[in-house]
């Protein structure tokens, strides 16, 4: 029954669909399911946030003013664009137009890094003064109880975040590859969108935790 | 039990074709991935087991009689989460549901094959940490984890709460499979109305899974992180709280309660209706009662907190919603009894497990009016009396349905028919061992004896002695069922395509049925319940 | 058993028992109620209902009743809002604390608690209060978290490490009632037991004036360091007959040479005795995890003294 089916079947079709449409609302509806765990996990931590901010916000005011802005800000612009080419690459690959789609991703990857680059200069400026989470915080210069719960908060929803680029890299350079060859085109393209699904939820957390710990104080 | 070695099983069925333990290892057959699941747990369901008869036989008498203090700790511990994280929440929807689902969609495979095998490695991946655990100190910090005792103490505590997290992973990818599976692929001419209702209770479980479990992974994270990193989050003397510990760990645990029962209640529906051989009463009365239970179940976590000092008016609001929580359960249970009425009712295991699941679970949720009303569950909570108001709703409901669902469709699975008789023997075994462990226990509780005890006062040890006798009834009744039920597989007479007389569409199949569950391509007739209108007759 | 106690409930011996007993018996006949409606109309069905013979034919097709359906919502909704209520309003009759209670501070640690009360009087896993005048409890924890739970007077509340915690009660009668830790606390959860000692409120006043002193000079050590053993929780964790708990055992030890943690070996004399009570961890004896709290300031000089004349007491020499 198996082999009758696949020979009339297109060929990305898997077996179990009847035909492509259902198939390709599966995997959004999945990618959407999933992004909703996504938000949950965050979810927690932005409500253990909304505690200790709640219970400290004296300290989260001091605390604060120790993140750069300016580089905060820098990320968040490098993101935005990230997310417009991470757009115009799906929409290349709808129009039929791999070349130019994989042209996309690489500079979405390339927005990526940037991103990861920031982050690591200041993480680095932090683990240099030691604002660092936990018991391992040895600054000084935060008045306030407990600094260190602000730092415990901030390494964590941003270490999760950029574990999230990370994972969102990997995901570019398998699309970019399968592109490459010709695996997507206008008919076949969900593995791209839902990729770029993700890749715009990692962009939408950020602009969460942007203002929240670098700006409003 | 008549033997008949001239019978063979209907070819192509999913169990020989293809052959090969690859063919399983890297099956992306969703009959063969429950299967593999049931077994997974089945195992986890033995290792618990036997932890609990170890639990009981300590309590035996007073002091010390088999196990150290240090030891028991780590017996009970191990027993609540190798149960509730590798058996009761998998064992419904990732082994049952698995098998069922697909087939009774008129489906082929469920959304996503290959993302269903991986649920099962991750679940087995997990439940390698958890093993791990277990042969490295083993953790004695109770099932909740509760900080900060389990930030303090020895012990594998990073393990088991890594494995936990692992197996979360595989709860959601089985969840996220499910939901897509019943919005996509339901046979044409299959509303959402004519699904069976195992499937409505599979749906309003799959929601939770998607949507709790992710809590309970960033807290095992931030557990995890506070254990090695110090990151005080839950450390008091670093400014942290461990009661937002509670709070997260409950925000998850609390509806994956009903990530336990629902699935239950599906399989509840299902047998009802097939056994009274009658239209199920009031279907979207207990369709949406699931519906309205996953809901409600976000918003009561906080009525495991009664006595941590949260405000009075926190109190007030959870003591109410727990109270709403009780009510889709109350409407089910009446819709059940609806539904025999006018029936024409026969009493195969299937059946008994219904009746055993009404009986016990009816005193399981009735118990819970006692712990939602605030003043009485200070005085209840942490006693015998929460052990024993779980085990009926767990054990008593969950397990019942699941053991229910098992009888009722291991012919379908295996093709063949398991001892009536013997089915029987072990039903009451089950039932009176259960009603003698579990109902001292609410006794226990109410005068007053505190859970997770090692010792206890002499005034206790009658009935503690009584269930620990129970406990060892209960016990004989599982290993005459694993006797029969795998003596069923390979010697059990042919059991044919529909034995009960049921009208959902797995019946419509062979038994076992073929690898795309269907050889000809399934059309929708007649609804799951049409009992009144569409002549089947009973083959058992 | 006391007259007070029924079948289901142990004797209610504090003002609010009575209230909260009340209620779990409405509670349980509404239950047994719904019980019996079910399982016999359950019973009823399945056998008027019965299958006779082999073939079945199509079967009543009725599959609701909205009237019916109604009806099993609503009742069953009333009555649960009838213990709502009642229960919230006994609830906070439970968590407001009359004017003028008596206030004792409570610290549980693993695995005893300790009682401090207002005239600076400090006793350990027994509290004494008066019967008759409300007591309000504040609760904290040294370590992980307990919970103070007497049965009798049908109170709990857990014992948190970061924060204060409230309870009070008004004993109704003198008498001596079972204290447990109900939230689990480790190896000795459940030897964290204790006594709620009530007296007559002369008594207490008299109790209270010398608690502490309590003519401790006139009790000869071996007897004094035995009232210690019992009193301060000693007993939680150290057996005197031989067998190893918590801690070592007290039988057959004095005089004797045991192996500790890092190796060395040393013999039990007073000063071992004296500094493993006042800092446990310093030298543990080898099998045993450092988990005793310091007893400074818990116990007076005198008391040590009686610990060790009791241990000696214990030993063949």
């Amino acid at each position: 029954m198996s082999e009758i089916a696949a020979t009339n079947h297109p060929t990305h079709l898997q077996h179990h669909f009847s035909e492509m449409a259902q198939q390709n609302d599966s995997a959004k509806l999945g990618m959407w399911i999933f992004l909703l765990t996504e938000i949950l996990t965050f979810g927690g931590l932005f409500v253990a946030y909304a505690v200790y901010r709640a219970w400290n916000p004296d300290m989260f005011l001091m605390a604060h003013k120790a993140l750069d802005v300016q580089m905060g800000a820098l990320n968040t612009v490098v993101l935005i664009l990230s997310s417009v080419t991470m757009a115009l690459g799906i929409r290349a690959i709808q129009l039929d137009n791999p070349k130019q789609s994989v042209r996309f991703l690489v500079i979405t990857i390339g927005f990526a890094v940037m991103f990861l680059v920031v982050k690591y200069f200041e993480y680095a400026h932090k683990f240099h003064v030691g604002q660092l989470p936990g018991k391992f915080y040895t600054y000084t210069g935060i008045e306030g109880t407990n600094p260190h719960i602000f730092f415990s908060i901030y390494f964590m929803m941003t270490g999760l975040h950029a574990l999230h680029i990370l994972i969102g890299i990997g995901l570019l350079s398998w699309v970019i590859r399968k592109t490459r060859q010709n695996i997507f085109s206008s008919q076949y393209y969900a593995p791209v969108e839902n990729v770029g699904l993700f890749w715009h939820l990692v962009d939408m957390i950020w602009i969460f935790l942007f203002p929240l710990f670098y700006l409003i104080g | 039990m008549s033997v008949n070695k001239e019978s063979f099983l209907p070819e192509p069925n999913f169990l020989t074709s293809p052959k090969g333990l690859k063919s399983w290892l890297l099956t992306l057959d969703h009959k063969r991935i429950g299967l593999m699941y049931l077994f997974a747990i089945m195992f986890f369901f033995m290792i618990g087991g036997i932890f609990a008869v170890l639990i009981r036989l300590e309590l035996l008498q007073i002091g010390e009689t088999i196990m150290s203090a240090d030891t028991y700790n780590r017996m009970f511990t191990l027993h609540g989460a190798i149960m509730i994280f590798l058996f009761i929440i998998p064992a419904i929807p990732a082994a049952m549901g698995n098998i069922m689902l697909p087939i009774m969609l008129g489906a082929k495979d469920v959304a996503f094959p290959r993302l269903n095998l991986a649920s099962w490695y991750i679940y087995i991946g997990g439940s390698l940490f958890a093993i791990y655990s277990m042969a490295h100190g083993a953790v004695d910090t109770g099932w909740t984890f509760y900080t900060p005792y389990s930030t303090s103490t020895n012990g594998a505590v990073i393990s088991m709460t890594l494995g936990v997290f692992i197996i979360g992973f595989s709860s959601i990818l089985t969840g996220l499979n499910f939901i897509v599976t019943i919005h996509k692929l339901r046979l044409p001419g299959m509303t959402w109305f004519k699904m069976p209702l195992f499937i409505w209770g599979l749906y309003a479980t799959a929601i939770i899974q998607v949507l709790a479990t992710p809590v309970l992974a960033i807290t095992l994270i931030l557990l995890i992180l506070e254990r090695t990193l110090g990151i005080g989050i839950f450390d008091p003397a670093m400014g942290g709280d461990p009661v937002l510990f509670q709070h997260f760990f409950w925000f998850y645990s609390h509806p994956a309660v009903y990530i336990m029962i629902l699935p239950g209640m599906g399989i509840i529906s299902e047998m009802v209706a097939v056994f009274s051989h009658k239209r199920i009463f009031g279907y979207k009365a207990i369709a949406f009662s699931s519906l309205g239970i996953a809901f409600l179940s976000f918003l009561v976590w906080g009525h495991h907190m009664f006595t941590s000092g949260q405000s009075e008016y926190a109190a007030m609001i959870f003591s109410f919603l727990t109270f709403m929580v009780g009510i889709p359960s109350g409407i089910k249970t009446f819709n059940w009894l609806a539904t025999l009425f006018r029936g024409s009712i026969t009493f195969e295991a299937p059946m008994l497990y219904v009746f055993a699941f009404l009986f016990l679970f009816t005193i399981g949720g009735l118990t819970g009016i006692f712990l939602g009303a605030l003043p009485v569950d200070i005085h209840l909570h942490d006693t015998y009396f929460v052990v024993a108001h779980f085990h009926y709703v767990m054990m008593g409901g969950t397990v019942m349905a699941f053991l229910g669902g098992i009888h009722y469709w291991w012919p379908k699975i295996w093709g063949r028919m398991y001892s009536e008789a013997w089915a029987r023997v072990a039903w009451v075994l089950i039932f009176v061992g259960f009603n003698m462990t579990f109902f001292t226990q609410f006794l226990l509780g109410t005068k007053g004896m505190p859970r997770r005890y090692f010792d206890y006062l002499p005034q206790f040890e009658g009935m503690h002695g009584f269930s620990s006798v129970g406990s060892l009834v209960l016990g004989a009744g599982f290993i005459v069922m694993a006797f029969y039920l795998i003596h069923a597989i390979f010697k059990g007479r042919l059991a044919g395509d529909n034995p009960w007389g049921a009208l959902t569409l797995e019946w419509q199949t062979s038994s076992p049925p073929p690898p795309e569950n269907f050889l000809k391509d399934p059309v929708f007739t007649h609804g799951p319940y049409d009992y009144d209108t569409v002549d089947v007759q009973r083959t058992v | 058993m006391d007259s007070t106690a029924t079948l289901w409930m142990p004797p209610a011996q504090s003002t609010i028992a009575g209230e909260v007993d009340a209620l779990f018996y409405f509670i349980f006949y509404v239950a047994m109620g719904f019980f019996f409606l079910v399982v016999l109309a359950a019973l009823y069905f399945l056998i008027r209902y019965r299958r006779k013979g082999n073939e079945v034919g199509l079967t009543d097709g009725h599959d609701h009743n909205f009237k019916l359906e109604l009806i099993w919502t609503i009742i069953p909704t009333i009555l649960v809002f009838i213990v709502f209520i009642w229960g919230f309003r006994t609830y906070l009759k439970m968590n407001v604390a009359p004017k003028g209670a008596i206030e004792i501070k409570v610290t549980g640690q693993k695995w005893f608690w300790s009682f401090d009360y207002p005239n600076g009087a400090v006793t350990l896993s027994e509290l004494v209060v008066p019967a008759g005048r409300p007591v309000k409890l504040l609760l904290s924890s040294r370590d992980v978290i307990h919970s103070f739970y007497v049965p009798d007077f049908r109170i709990k509340m857990d014992a948190l490490p970061n924060r204060y915690t409230m309870l009070w009660f008004e004993a109704k009668n003198v008498g001596t009632y079972n204290l447990y830790c109900a939230e689990y606390c480790g190896t000795g959860h459940s030897t964290m037991l204790g006594k709620v000692k009530v007296l007559s409120v002369s008594d207490y006043e008299k109790w209270l004036a010398n608690a502490g002193a309590e003519k401790d000079a006139e009790v000869p050590l071996p007897e004094l360091g035995k009232k210690v053993y019992t009193g301060k929780a000693c007993m939680t964790c150290h057996t005197i007959d031989g067998t190893p708990s918590v801690g070592p055992t007290f039988k057959n030890v004095f005089g004797h040479t045991v192996e500790l943690s890092d190796g060395t070996t040393i013999t039990i004399d007073e000063n071992y005795i004296r500094e493993s009570v006042l800092k446990p961890q310093a030298k543990v004896v080898k099998g045993f995890a450092p988990v005793m709290p310091t007893f400074q300031g818990l116990l007076s000089n005198r008391e040590i003294d009686g610990i060790i004349a009791y241990i000696k007491t214990l030993s063949e020499q």
